[in-house]
Formats: C-alpha cells, sequence, structure tokens
C-alpha cells in the first residue's frame, strides 16, 4: 500500500491503496464516486474518461500512482448543488444519454473538446469524441447535444 | 481477467538518475503513459511484477529545437508532438502519426518512448521516425558506481526482431533526435486500418524524397509498419528509385519497377488484422500513390 494525495472535484483526498490500482476503481470503490463508469476496460471506450490536471484521460489505464499530486475532475464535479452544468442540460435536453453508461465519459471529453475549441467544427467535434463509444443513441444526439453546449457558451455572460 | 493489483510493485522514484539506479539490476520494468502495460494487467498478461514509473520525471520530458535538429525526450506524449507548431512545420509526418494513434485521451497519456520501445510492427511512430533518419539516445546507470552512460544510434539500427531491441535491461530510452528535412523535401505518409478512428494498421507508409531538375528522384527514404516483424526501412526499394524518372513517359515504368522491388522486400505476418498478401498489396499501393502525387 501507498499514500496517494489528490485534489478530487475541488475537494483535496488523502488515500492509502495499491499502488498499481486503476485510477477507476480508486474513484468507484475508494472515493465512492460511482458516476466514473467501466465499459472495457482497456483505453477503447471512454466510459471512464475524466479531466486530470485538465486534460482528458481514460483512468482505467492510469495506476494510483501515477495520480499522485493531480487534480481531478469526475462527472460528479460538473454540476453544483442546484444547478447542471450547461453541458449536462444540453444531453439531457438533446436526447444524448439513453442508457446513461457513456454519457460521463461523453460529458467530460465535450468540456476537454469545448476548452480547445470553444466553436468546433463537425471534424473537430468528430475527432474529440471518437474515443467514446456508444451503444444506444447512434451518435446524433451526441452531436447535437455538443453543438448545442458550444452554441450556448458563446452566449455572453456565460 | 483482471490482476489483483496487490501482487504488483510500483514506485515512482523523484529523479531520473534515482530511477537509474533502481533500474540498474535488470529486476524492474518501466512504466511510463501506461496505455500498453496497462492494458496487459487488465488482461491479466502483465509478467513483470515491479514496475518503476518515469512518467512524472520532467528530465525526459521536454521538445528542445536547434536549428538542425529536433529532439524530443521518451516522455514526449502524442499531445505535446500535436501542440508543437515547429514540428509541424519541419517533421509534418510525425505530427500526423501522432494525430492518430488512439483517442485523444490516449494521446494525451501514451508516449513517443513507450511507441518505440513497445517495439510493435504496427507502431504509428518508427516508420515517420524511419524516414527522418531519426537517432535514438539510451541511458543507464552502472549497477556499481551509479555513473550514468550514454549511447547514441540510428533508430534504424534499433529494432533487432519481432519485439526485440537494443535497449539492454535497465537501460531506457532517453530522447530521439531527428535532422530538420530540407524545404525540398516531399513528405508523405498513410495509415490503413479498419476504420479512421483509433484502430491499430495493418499497414503503413512513410516516405519522403527530394526530384532533382531532370524529373528523377535525387533522395528517396521508405518505411512501413506491418511489413515485417518489426518497423522496417525498405532499402531495397529505396534503390530500385534512386534516380528513377518520374516523367510521364517514364512514370507507369517506375511504378513498376518500385513496386515489384517493394514486393520482393516485404515479409508481413498474418494475423487477426490482416493478411501478409493485403498487406503487401496496400504497401505497393501506398507506394504508387506517393509516387505519383510527386511533382513530375
Ligand atoms: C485504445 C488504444 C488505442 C491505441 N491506438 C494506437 C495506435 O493507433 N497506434 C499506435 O502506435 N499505438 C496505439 N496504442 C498503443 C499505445 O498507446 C502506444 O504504443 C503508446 O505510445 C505507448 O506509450 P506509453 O507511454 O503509454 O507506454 P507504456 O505502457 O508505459 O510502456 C510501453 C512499453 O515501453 C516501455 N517503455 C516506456 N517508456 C520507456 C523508456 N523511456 N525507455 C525504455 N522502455 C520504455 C515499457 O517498459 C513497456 O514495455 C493504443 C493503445 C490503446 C489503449
Ligand atoms: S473503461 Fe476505460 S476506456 Fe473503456
Ligand atoms: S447512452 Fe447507452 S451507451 Fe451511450
Amino acid at each position: 500500500m501507498t499514500t496517494i494525495k489528490l485534489t478530487i472535484n475541488n475537494t483535496p483526498a488523502t488515500l492509502s491503496v495499491s499502488p498499481i490500482k486503476r485510477l477507476l476503481d480508486v474513484l468507484r470503490d475508494d472515493l465512492h464516486l460511482t458516476g466514473t463508469k467501466e465499459g472495457c476496460g482497456e483505453g477503447e471506450c471512454g466510459a471512464c474518461a475524466i479531466l486530470m490536471n485538465g486534460e482528458l484521460v481514460n483512468s482505467c489505464l492510469i495506476p494510483a500512482l501515477q495520480a499522485d499530486n493531480a487534480t481531478l475532475t469526475t462527472i460528479e464535479g460538473l454540476a453544483n448543488a442546484t444547478h447542471l452544468h450547461p453541458i449536462q442540460q444540453c444531453f439531457l435536453e438533446q436526447g444524448g444519454a439513453q442508457c446513461g453508461i457513456c454519457t460521463p465519459g461523453m460529458i467530460l471529453a465535450t468540456h476537454h473538446l469545448l476548452a480547445q475549441y470553444p466553436n468546433p467544427t463537425d471534424a473537430q467535434i468528430r475527432e474529440g469524441l471518437a474515443g467514446n463509444l456508444c451503444r444506444c443513441t447512434g451518435y446524433m444526439r451526441i452531436f447535437e447535444s455538443v453543438r448545442q453546449a458550444a452554441a450556448k457558451s458563446l452566449l455572453p455572460n456565460h | 481477467m483482471h490482476s489483483d493489483p496487490t501482487q504488483f510493485a510500483l514506485i515512482a522514484p523523484a529523479t531520473l538518475s534515482e530511477a537509474l539506479a533502481l533500474l540498474s539490476n535488470g529486476r524492474h520494468t518501466p512504466i511510463a503513459g501506461g496505455t500498453e502495460l496497462m492494458v496487459a494487467l487488465a488482461a491479466g498478461r502483465l509478467q513483470q511484477k515491479s514496475l518503476v514509473s518515469i512518467n512524472h520525471l520532467p528530465e525526459l520530458r521536454f521538445i528542445q529545437t536547434t536549428p538542425t535538429a529536433i529532439t524530443l525526450g521518451a516522455n514526449t506524449t502524442f499531445t505535446d508532438i500535436r501542440r508543437n507548431p515547429t514540428i509541424a512545420a519541419e517533421l509534418p509526418l510525425l505530427t500526423l502519426a501522432a494525430s492518430w494513434t488512439g483517442s485523444i485521451a490516449n494521446q494525451n497519456r501514451a508516449t513517443l518512448g513507450g511507441n518505440i520501445c513497445n517495439a510493435s510492427p504496427a507502431a504509428d511512430t518508427p516508420p515517420a521516425l524511419l524516414v527522418y533518419d531519426a537517432a535514438v539516445t539510451l541511458i543507464s546507470a552502472n549497477p556499481e558506481t551509479r555513473e550514468l552512460v550514454e549511447r547514441t544510434f540510428p533508430y534504424a539500427e534499433f529494432h533487432l526482431a519481432y519485439k526485440r531491441t537494443l535497449l539492454h535491461p535497465g537501460e531506457l530510452l532517453h530522447s530521439v533526435t531527428i535532422p530538420l528535412p530540407t524545404p525540398a523535401h516531399h513528405h508523405f505518409i498513410r495509415k490503413v486500418g479498419t476504420r479512421n478512428a483509433q484502430a491499430i494498421s495493418k499497414t503503413a507508409l512513410a516516405a519522403i524524397a527530394t526530384v532533382g531538375d531532370h524529373h528523377t528522384l535525387t533522395e528517396v527514404r521508405l518505411a512501413a509498419a506491418s511489413l515485417a516483424d518489426r518497423p522496417v526501412r525498405l532499402y531495397t526499394t529505396e534503390a530500385a528509385l534512386l534516380n528513377a524518372s518520374l516523367a510521364a513517359a517514364d512514370i507507369t515504368t517506375t511504378v513498376l519497377r518500385a513496386r515489384a522491388a517493394l514486393a520482393s522486400e516485404s515479409c508481413p505476418i498474418d494475423d487477426i488484422r490482416s493478411t501478409a498478401a493485403y498487406r503487401t498489396a496496400v504497401a505497393a499501393n501506398l507506394l504508387e500513390q506517393f509516387l505519383r502525387t510527386l511533382p513530375a
């Protein structure tokens, strides 16, 4: 066991874990943040995607020790006490989620995409979400959700 | 089958010299971005039980530009490569290869060093590095004195056989140095996989060339993924093309000669992704495409 310190959704945490334990399992088992999902467990599907130091990463491929001193954002860190994050709201309004397994990863991938390209082209959306697989929606509604989120975030006062 | 994490040791030394001192007994395996090793762990086929994390070491994560060359530390991620405007301008094949190495989440973690040292014949950056005549610098610590030892080789000598490289146990890839091509060089790369996003290649071809006054190829370097048990330069095909004419009257003969040379030196494997015959045929098509897009 080894001690790691991290900041998770703006809250500091200190944990004692096996150093090679997957960050995905640390989030779900040790921190009880079950919003982050496991699809494939091998980097292919993006269901486990989170932001680590602002970069999109697949938490199933990160050993806990490599997250020592990192700042993490999971899906639980986006909404505030009363309001969904605008990207979540757009997924809700556009029907971008069905069973919901891919949704946390899709939303964090969208967050990462819009931070880089506030007004993304279709090709940029496609590339930004290419690592996130969805078995339900057929992707078109996810596209519409991302487009709406981009349009909203470009409005003043946002 | 998931592995039991408590069966594995992993430590993160504070400095490169500490990491090398630890690795010097040859009993630990380095882990960088983990996008190969953590997949093996998940599948229950990670043989190495003791790992040393090198991912956080700043000594291995840098991009240094001089007037004649670019040096990339082993820990340079594919995202670092894609975001570097000098690489995009001078070494476009490397930027392209980085852009199709898995998803964005993968590119944020996967390192150049891991891509090379994992030594898959299908990996995306080796063909680009081979045609750019890259050199690799390896670093290790003497197990007794802990003195650091560096060696530098042409990258073309790095891959010895399937998944076998020049690296000794305990040795790390430190960096890759690429001499800048001239503005006269034409660059080409194309990967053929099952789909555009996130697919390992069936085959890929990289090429750079210069064309002289008389429509002749004055310099040509070719390299491929998955045409052998390791990433390879295509020296026989290069020799067949040197001084060949690209003039309209000659291009068909040149293409036929090039295709035959490539088929003669191609020895791919059959595997789940493709067959040997398909790989050779597609690589020959890519080569033809490259030759026909050069200015005649
Ligand atoms: C979903 C997915 C898609 C992928 N798609 C592609 C693709 O399209 N194309 C492609 O080429 N690859 C692909 N990969 C494979 C992988 O992402 C790359 O090979 C990556 O570059 C490996 O780097 P890493 O730092 O993550 O390696 P790690 O897993 O950390 O290490 C890989 C190997 O290299 C060794 N190593 C690492 N750094 C060093 C060093 N400095 N010195 C000595 N040895 C070292 C390790 O010991 C290990 O044996 C994909 C992987 C996943 C999970
Ligand atoms: S569960 Fe991590 S990418 Fe699929
Ligand atoms: S909503 Fe079910 S997998 Fe995407």
